[in-house]
């Protein structure tokens, strides 16, 4: 049994991957992935002001029940390209490309990914692809949805489909790479002694979630093709003046875009498998039934993509056997939940920040999976489906559960990544304004989509206002809680306090090396010898609970 | 527009207060787990809070007993609830036989509704409260969805395709109607009324609306300017082409030895694309009618050839006064719920 030992580095910190080279030139043809993982903060940073800009003008217009502050079609364009970028350029490379990127070759004790120079023609692909989504907006816009539904798309929208549709088509191959890449490393380049079981939570998500990305992306890219040659070659796929059928087009797209959202809640649950075993400094309970439910999300993710057309005139034989399986891929998920809870039983909690977010996570990701029952049990989701409750309900599941897993996640290693500490009374502050504003903003949407409030209205019903009013009031808090990460994180890049190599005190990898790490990671290679969250105790510590070696059954 | 219970709209079908009782339950359920994992979660987090910095708690593996217990009491309360749906649902999409048909075509941005006696209607819809309507739906245009919250229930209405909504009215009023899937331009304004009559008062709208023919005689007139006639008979009897009159709802045997049920969806694929299901023992002679027949048009077709009752008489819906029997009479039979 080892020792957490806690490299104290003296400021200022040794060569490290940061100070290691100077100059763009050295960022631009990097092959280090942790370099690879700032840039790809960066950039989606950057797409995240965006979408949120955008998700500010949608609030702004549905204040008052009249369409009065933006045009009907300038409003179609808001939401659809606050739903483009906020899916495909924030959240779905959000975690695995940054955090993921960072991590998982520092988790399992690797010098790097198993392909450095693919990691950085990933984020080259993405890039590109967010240029030519950047010029179809400026362009003149896209108002399909983010869903592209034909014939709408194909035939009738006189926007920039083709342009947008190819930004996305071109981004998906960053994400295959990404996905690749991590499977290979998991399973080639894992350090001496870490084995599978071994192995922190949050490998296991991502290897989850990259699964999905190798297998459900091209799919999303074979139908963002046939849409685009319908569109300009008017071959009748899609569209039936031209015998095609519309709702292939409904099929395909959720083939893909079901498991998607796994792709963007998955590695949030990894986030949190750890934050819950390092701040109460207590093993997972449950820790391989936690691993192969990530598993099974993956697998099972793939059989539900119909519940999305309870209403668009399936058979109803198909439509039971789709709501039987959506139900049954919520166990997964019901499972984790109860394990991350019992993982807190008789452990010892700490209230930092990212912890805050952990909690915040089990609580919003719980009502979004709860709420998502109402959709796959059918005879709700023919009331509810396209109106305000699906809103309510993905915005649960996506940043409830996904966006604050990613902010959890950045808190908790920053000391990492960035070698300094984020301020933590600011960031407990923060933590707590963006729950009180989240809640506030879609908890009244749920209500109004009972009430018959259709989504991707851009004026309703005098009736609905006063929800709208509290959903905009709570967006007001919630944007406002944003920024107050987004201004510490950078200033705390200058000016935050020197952080230990170690200063959670936690048994981790990526914990036993310098912060920020060295390019290559580990000056040894180390040899696992312990279990994922095994905690020792400090020779100075006082022991609450005598230590035993052999794990307790209870 | 609300009921009496907060936060639940209007209830004014036969079906409005299954699916609210399915979303009580669920509503229960959700709270129930909401508070159960929060309390417990706040519990934790105060009772376990550090006391002291280097503290380090015993570990504990797990438990399979425990799992067993959290993987098998979820999904049994999962399963009582997809049971519960699909019941419902299936009740929802299954429009019983002896329902009143109104015709809707939806388009960018309105809903053209007509009766089966003749009565048009543009985002208006007139029904009496009590009888079983069936809404027989398609689009010119895009896929749209017909909603109306006080019904609870809704479906697409998707081009090239006829989807049908039905649905049993129970209480005289004006109610929403939205269109639920997102359209273009003007969706938020695809909006309009279901109005919920008293049968006389009904009576009285429907006697002050005449004034359009009914789609069967409309259909009738395009039958035979359309030429279809010549080929399929003055009353549908045959001829080049198979007997239409007496068709619809029969099992059509086909060319390629497989057989199809003359619905309003294969009429229409029979206008539009003939030789797509070719009637044994004809030639693929009938030319397609795509571009020259406006989905309106294809609607008063259908009627017309829903009307042909074997005998060869098409007068039966021509009168408006007959076609509008289905209307006053009682459904002699109630759909089970
Ligand atoms: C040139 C002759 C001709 C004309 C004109 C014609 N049809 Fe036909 N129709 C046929 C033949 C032959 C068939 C059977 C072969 C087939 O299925 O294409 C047929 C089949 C059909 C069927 C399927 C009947 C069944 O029992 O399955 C329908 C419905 C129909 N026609 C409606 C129409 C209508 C409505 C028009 C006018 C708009 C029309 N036809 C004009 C020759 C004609
Ligand atoms: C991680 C962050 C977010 C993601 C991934 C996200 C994603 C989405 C998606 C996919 C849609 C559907 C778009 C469409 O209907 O085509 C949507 C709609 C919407 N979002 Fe977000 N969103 C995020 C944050 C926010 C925030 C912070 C707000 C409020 C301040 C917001 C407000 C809305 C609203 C009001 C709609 C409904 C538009 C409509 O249907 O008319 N979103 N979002
Ligand atoms: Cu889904
Ligand atoms: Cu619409």
């Amino acid at each position: 049994m080892r020792p957490i030992e806690s490299f104290e580095v003296p400021a200022p910190p040794r060569v490290n991957y940061i100070n290691a080279q100077y100059g763009l030139k050295s960022w631009l043809l990097t092959k280090d992935h942790k370099r690879i993982a700032l840039l790809y903060l960066g950039s989606i940073t950057f797409f995240f002001f965006i979408g949120g800009l955008y998700a500010l003008m949608i609030r702004l217009e549905l204040l008052t029940p009249q369409g009065d502050l933006l045009q009907s079609t300038t409003y179609n364009k808001v939401f659809t390209q606050h739903g483009i970028i906020m899916i495909f350029f924030f959240l779905i490379p959000s975690i695995p490309a940054t955090l993921g990127n960072f991590l998982i070759p520092m988790m399992i004790g690797a010098k790097d990914l198993a392909f450095p120079r693919i990691n950085l023609l990933s984020w080259y692909i993405y890039l590109l692809g967010g240029v030519i989504t950047i010029y179809a907006l400026l362009a003149g816009g896209v108002d399909t949805g983010w869903t592209f539904y034909t014939p709408f798309s194909t035939t009738f929208s006189n926007s920039y489909v083709v342009a947008t549709g190819l930004g996305i088509f071109i981004n998906g191959f960053s994400s295959i790479l990404t996905g690749l890449n991590f499977i290979v490393t998991i399973h080639t380049m894992r350090a001496p002694g870490m084995t599978w079981f071994r192995m922190p939570l949050f490998l296991w998500s991502h290897y989850a979630t990259s699964l999905i990305m190798i297998l459900g992306t091209p799919v999303v890219a074979i139908t963002i093709l046939l849409l685009a040659f319908e569109r300009v070659a008017r071959v009748g796929i899609f569209d039936p003046a031209l015998g095609g059928d519309p709702v292939l087009f409904q099929h395909l797209f959720w083939f893909y875009s079901h498991p998607a959202v796994y792709i963007m809640v998955l590695p949030s649950m990894g986030v949190i498998s750890e934050l819950i075993a390092n701040f109460s400094r207590k093993n997972i309970f449950g820790y391989s039934f936690v691993a192969f439910s990530s598993l099974a999300i993956a697998v099972f993710g793939f059989l539900v993509w119909g519940h999305h057309l309870f209403v668009t005139s399936q058979s109803v034989y198909a439509g039971m056997i789709f709501s039987f399986l959506s139900f049954a891929v919520a166990i997964p998920s019901a499972i984790k939940v109860f394990n991350w809870t019992a993982t807190l039983y008789r452990s010892s909690i700490s209230y930092d920040t990212p912890m805050l977010y952990a909690l915040g996570f089990i609580g919003l990701f719980t009502v979004g999976g709860m709420t998502g029952l109402f959709l796959a049990s059918l005879a709700t989701d023919v009331h509810l489906s396209d109106t305000y409750f699906v809103v309510a309900h993905f915005h649960y599941i996506m940043v409830g559960g996904a966006l604050m897993g990613y902010l959890g996640g950045l808190h908790y290693w920053w000391p990492k990544i960035a070698g300094r500490m984020y301020p933590e009374g600011w960031g407990r502050f923060s933590a707590l304004i963006i729950f009180v504003g989240f809640n506030l903003t879609f908890l009244p949407q749920f209500i109004a989509g009972y009430l018959g409030m259709p989504r991707r209205y851009h004026a309703y019903p005098p009736e609905f206002q006063v929800f709208n009013v509290l959903s905009t009031a709570g967006a007001s808090i919630l944007g406002f809680g944003m920024l107050i990460p987004a201004i510490y994180f950078v200033w705390s890049m200058r000016y935050g306090k020197h952080a230990e190599s170690n200063p959670w005190h936690l048994p981790g990898l990526e914990w036993r090396t310098q912060s920020p790490p060295p390019t290559e990671n580990f000056e040894v290679t180390p040899i696992v010898t312990w279990e994922a969250y095994e905690f020792a105790p400090r020779e100075e510590t006082e022991v609450v609970g005598k230590f035993r070696p052999e794990l307790e059954r209870i | 527009m609300q009921s009496w219970i907060p936060l639940v709209p209007e209830s004014a079908s036969t079906f409005s207060w299954q699916v609210d009782a399915l979303y009580f339950y669920l509503s229960g359920v959700t709270l129930f787990f909401t508070l159960l994992i929060s309390g417990v979660l706040i519990f934790f987090v105060i009772r376990y809070r550090r006391r002291t910095p280097y503290e380090i708690p015993r570990p504990i593996a797990g438990s399979h007993k425990l799992e067993t217990l959290w993987t098998v009491i979820p999904f049994v309360i999962a399963m009582t609830m997809f049971g519960w749906g699909a019941r419902i649902y299936f009740n929802l999409y299954k429009p019983p036989a002896n329902a009143i048909e109104v015709y809707v075509v939806g388009k960018q941005w309105m809903w053209k509704l007509q009766h089966a006696t003749g009565q048009r209607e543009i985002n208006e819809l007139h029904v009496p409260v009590g009888r079983k309507i069936k809404l027989i739906m398609t689009t010119e245009d895009v896929i749209h969805d017909f909603f109306v919250p006080a019904f609870r229930t809704k479906a697409d209405v998707i081009p090239g395709r006829y989807t049908t909504l039905w649905f049993e009215a129970t209480k005289t009023g004006r109610y929403h109607l939205f269109c639920a899937e997102y359209c273009g331009m003007n969706h938020s304004g695809m909006t309009g009324s279901v109005i919920v009559m008293e049968p006389r008062e009904f009576d009285d709208w429907l006697s002050g609306n005449t004034g359009g023919t009914t789609p069967a005689v409309a259909g009738q007139q395009l039958y035979q300017t359309l030429g279809c006639a010549s080929c399929h008979g003055a009353n549908g009897e045959g001829g080049r082409g198979p007997r239409l009159a007496g068709a619809f709802g029969k099992i059509s045997p086909l060319e390629s030895g497989q057989s199809a049920r003359v619905d309003e969806a294969y009429i229409r694929e029979s206008i539009l694309n003939p030789q797509a299901k070719l009637v044994a023992g004809f030639g693929p002679i009938m030319p397609t009618f795509q571009g020259q027949v406006s989905e309106d048009q294809l609607v008063q077709l259908i009627a017309y050839i829903k009307s042909l009752q074997a005998s060869g008489q098409p007068a039966q819906a021509a009168s408006p006064a007959q076609a509008a029997s289905p209307a006053t009479a009682p459904s002699p039979t109630r759909n089970l719920r």
